[in-house]
């Protein structure tokens, strides 16, 4: 076991230099893992238990500790309850007919767009970002517009970018957002009409880096 | 005034045994007219946040699955209803006759699913007599078998999606059209009074079919349904002159703001027969004039939800207008004026006190508490009272709740804290119903009510038959207590939000807990689990739930013997919804003894294969096997199943099905 530890430790993917601080603000983004069950230990969470063990016992500087974190999701997608803190569709089972709050009057309109959307099914698609240990789904149904599944993309994957957006070593406009269409073609999200989008977009795919640069000032749609 | 026992699965063959259908499988359908208990005690029209079991009439669960008569046994023309002439003159037509007056007074489902089973003549007649069909399972049997059979139908009950699809588990698209039932309805049954629908889609040229096919038409339910608008609304109120009922419960409602319809006033000036408008879900603004007006012009309305644009100031101009109300959903519950304007909580108190007749209060959507005093004249004779849409406190629930002696059933939000519900149970000593939602629906939520509040409940209201109850923290020993407080449970629902929690103070599984409801609750007939289970509480369920009817299952289990467990013990099962377990296709093969007495099976993120589900497919010829994919896990691997919906079915497979769903 302690070879795994150590060799998933080594081949861990982490995004900023070595030794990058984590500010507090990323580190609250990073959804708490579950509480570990004492005594009886179910398969699944052996993972998640040997992490928060670790955890609890640390007293890192941040560094360490987001590195921690990471390996605790990086095992954890290997067991049966994959990416354990992802959202999971449908969980707990309330209908969203329920979790929509009726807005106050001037927001009506879009109120009930997004409660209908949410009733009427959904159109998840897989979000993975270069770098980061697990991929999300999003429901492409939610949005509007390009500019709120910007919004939400930002706001997903922002404790992956090693720290808040106004750190001086990220620049939001260094990633750019791209998407695998039905010819399996890996398009720039934002050229085309939104509903055509949506009707045409398999998966989609955070791009930083060199790759990105310049795709990434073409962002605002 | 039911034979005990008469199921009709009681006919099938004993359990063990290979699996053929039994004689008594052949339609679906069956007749129910309800409990009587369910549609007078339950105010809350629990049609809209359950399913079956706890249903006012319209949705009863008394369908015994096995369906009428033999219909595989009986020759292929053999028509009881539409079908023109039977191929034999009855040999005693006086008999005949007699037979149609005294079947006439059978209402249950059961009775008149047992009556058809005697002999030929007995089951023509209860087919001409029959006037409510159910049908759980809109897929299970064909329109036109139906329409052939029943000869002359005033109601029709009609159940689409999986339960499941609420929890956005069943992709858009995949089906539960009501469009071929009401084309064949409309010809067969000119004289159709009432439809019900169950998370079905209807479309706006479903609606003006049906409101064309049938003059007589008084009553329109429409239960988690969607696919229509308020252009569809519209054309029911103004060409469905006889309309008394016209409920809307939970339904999703398409609507442009730049399409709305202002179907309010749709409604013609001649009908005054309106007994209950249920309109809360359709969450776009409308005609409130329109309103008051038919509101003052229908003396027989009883039951009347709006929707939350409605303020506490024209609240009281329609309890003005009708007086006369049982049921009553108040829509926002604040007042449209600024801050320290705008009505006084006595002005509307008045209003309130004016209704004699109030027993059951809902709405609450955009609650101001200020104004919940003015509900203080009514909270005596409530016996249905739902603030699950409103964030109180206990300290703004106390007031309110402390008055409410007699409720009978209480739906509520988690923010009231276990202390608030402290303060229902020492009021509600009647209680026979409760529901705590969360206000935030999320795994990692704070959760504001645990055991201590599930605790002070079971010994506040030891009549209680029907608890769901979301919360993060749990103890068994709570459980367990409540499993011998309140032994006259039906329906035990608990969500402990957090997946794989265990007991919060001991760290075991909560496998006790839901052995103790099992065991002691002998009246059982829904359950749903949560939290950390192993196998241990899966074999407490198959050894002790005999009667269970209704099965969910989430996060839980280690191995297939779960399964294995439920299905050989729970003789009663009819519907097993399961995700998120690790139960592989062995599992799924420990139940092809029993799928033909269960209404469906569903199963989704578990660890099954195309394999094991073809292997069912095959070897059970009146099963449909429904393999359904996300849209977007085109490039998944193709052995992997990851939803399965089996269900009986006489239809053999849909031919509506669409592309990201394999009929094995």
């Amino acid at each position: 076991m302690a070879d795994v530890e150590s060799c998933l430790k080594a081949t861990e993917l982490r995004l900023g230099l070595p030794g990058t601080e984590e500010t507090t603000a990323a580190a609250a983004a990073l959804p708490t893992p579950p509480s570990t069950p004492r005594g009886k230990k179910r398969d699944g969470n052996i993972a998640a238990d040997e992490a928060a063990k670790k955890r609890d016992g640390e007293t890192a500087p941040p560094a360490a500790k987001q590195a921690t974190v990471f390996e605790v999701l990086t095992r954890v997608e290997t067991t049966f309850v994959s990416s354990c803190r992802a959202q999971v569709v449908g969980w707990p089972p309330v209908r969203s007919y329920r979790k929509s709050k009726p807005a106050p009057a001037e927001e009506k309109a879009p109120a009930a767009a997004a409660t209908a959307t949410a009733a009427a099914g959904a159109l998840f698609v897989k979000v993975s970002m270069d770098g980061a240990p697990y991929l999300r789904k999003v429901d492409l149904k939610m949005y509007k517009g390009y500019r709120e599944l910007r919004e939400a993309l930002e706001a997903m994957f922002l404790c992956f970018s090693g720290g808040a957006a106004d750190t001086p070593s990220v620049n939001p406009s260094d990633f750019a957002v791209t998407y695998e269409d039905k010819d399996g073609d890996l398009m720039l999200v934002g050229d085309v009409p939104f509903d055509m989008f949506i009707s045409a977009c398999k998966r989609l795919r955070i791009m930083k880096g060199s790759e990105a640069r310049g795709l990434g000032s073409v962002k605002n749609n | 005034m039911s034979t005990p026992h008469s199921s009709s699965t009681s006919s099938a063959p004993h359990r063990a045994s290979p699996p053929q259908i039994p004689e008594s499988l052949t339609l679906a359908a069956t007749a129910s007219s309800g409990s009587p208990s369910s549609s007078s005690a339950s105010g809350m029209r629990d049609a809209a946040e359950d399913d079956s079991d706890s249903p006012p009439s319209q949705m009863s669960e008394d369908d015994p699955g096995g369906g009428g008569g033999g219909g595989d046994r009986w020759e292929p023309d053999l028509r009881g209803g539409n079908g023109g002439t039977g191929r034999w003159a009855p040999p005693d037509q006086v008999l005949e006759n007699v037979l149609e007056s005294v079947l006439e007074f059978l209402t249950a489902a059961r009775d008149r699913n047992a009556a058809s089973l005697v002999c030929r003549s007995w089951y023509r007649a209860e087919a001409q007599t029959r006037r409510e069909l159910f049908i759980g399972n809109c897929y299970a049997v064909s329109p036109r078998r139906a329409v052939e059979r029943f000869g002359g139908l005033r109601s029709v009950v009609l159940k689409g999606k999986p339960r499941f699809a609420d929890f956005s588990l069943v992709p858009y698209g995949w089906g539960a059209y009501v469009s071929p039932w009401v084309a064949a309805l409309g010809p067969a049954y000119p004289r159709l009074e009432r439809i019900c629908l169950k998370r079905m889609t209807i479309s706006d040229d479903d609606l003006d079919l049906v409101a064309k096919s049938f003059p007589l038409f008084r009553e329109l339910s429409l239960v988690c349904c969607d696919g229509f608008s308020t252009a569809g609304l519209a054309t029911i109120a103004g060409r469905c002159r006889h309309l008394r009922v016209l409920d809307l419960i939970e339904d999703y409602v398409e609507d442009e703001e730049d399409e709305l319809v202002d179907w309010i006033s749709r409604f013609p000036e001649s009908n005054t027969s309106l007994e209950s408008l249920v309109f809360d879900c359709v969450s776009v603004p409308f005609n409130f004039e329109a309103l008051e007006a038919l509101v003052a012009r229908s003396p027989a309305l009883r039951r009347l939800r709006v929707n939350h644009h409605v303020s506490v100031e024209q609240l009281r101009r329609l309890m003005a207008r009708a007086p006369q109300l049982t049921h009553f959903g108040t829509g926002a519950f604040r007042s449209e004026a600024a801050p320290g304007g705008g009505l006084s909580v006595t002005e509307l108190a008045t209003s309130f006190a004016a209704s004699r007749s109030l027993v059951c209060l809902s709405g609450f959507r955009d609650v101001n508490p200020e104004y919940l005093p003015a509900i203080y004249p009514v909270c005596a004779k409530l016996t249905s009272l739902n603030f699950s849409f409103a964030s109180l406190t206990a300290e703004e629930l106390k007031p309110v709740i402390r008055n409410c002696i007699n409720l009978r059933t209480f739906w509520v939000l988690d923010t009231v804290g276990d202390e608030g519900l402290r303060a229902v149970a020492d009021t509600c000593s009647d209680l026979r119903e409760l529901r705590v939602f969360p206000l935030d629906a999320s795994e990692d939520s704070e959760g504001s009510v645990s055991d201590v509040g599930l605790q002070a409940i079971s010994e506040g209201c030891p009549k209680l038959e029907s608890i769901l109850y979301f919360c993060q923290r749990m103890t068994n020993a709570a459980v367990i207590a409540m499993s011998k407080n309140c032994p006259d449970l039906v329906v035990f629902r608990l969500c402990i939000m957090g997946r794989h929690r265990p007991d919060r103070i001991t760290g075991d599984p909560m496998d006790d807990g839901f052995g103790a409801i099992v065991m002691n609750c002998k009246k059982l007939t829904r359950l749903s689990v949560s939290g950390l289970l192993t196998d241990k509480a899966f074999a407490y369920i198959g050894k002790y739930g005999k009667l269970i009817k209704t099965l969910s299952v989430a996060f839980a289990g280690n191995s297939d013997m779960s399964l294995q467990y439920i299905f050989e013990g729970c003789t009663k099962l009819q519907k097993l919804e399961v995700r998120d377990s690790p139960f592989s296709d062995k599992g799924l093969l420990s139940g092809m003894n029993y799928f033909y007495n269960m209404r469906f099976l569903w199963m989704n993120s578990c660890r099954l294969t195309m394999r094991g589900c073809k292997d069912v497919a095959q070897q059970m010829q009146n099963l449909v096997v429904e393999v359904i994919k996300d849209h977007s896990d085109d490039e998944g691997e193709a052995e992997i199943v990851d939803k399965l919906y089996l269900y009986r079915s006489l239809a053999g497979p849909r031919n509506d099905a669409p592309p990201f769903v394999t009929l094995l």
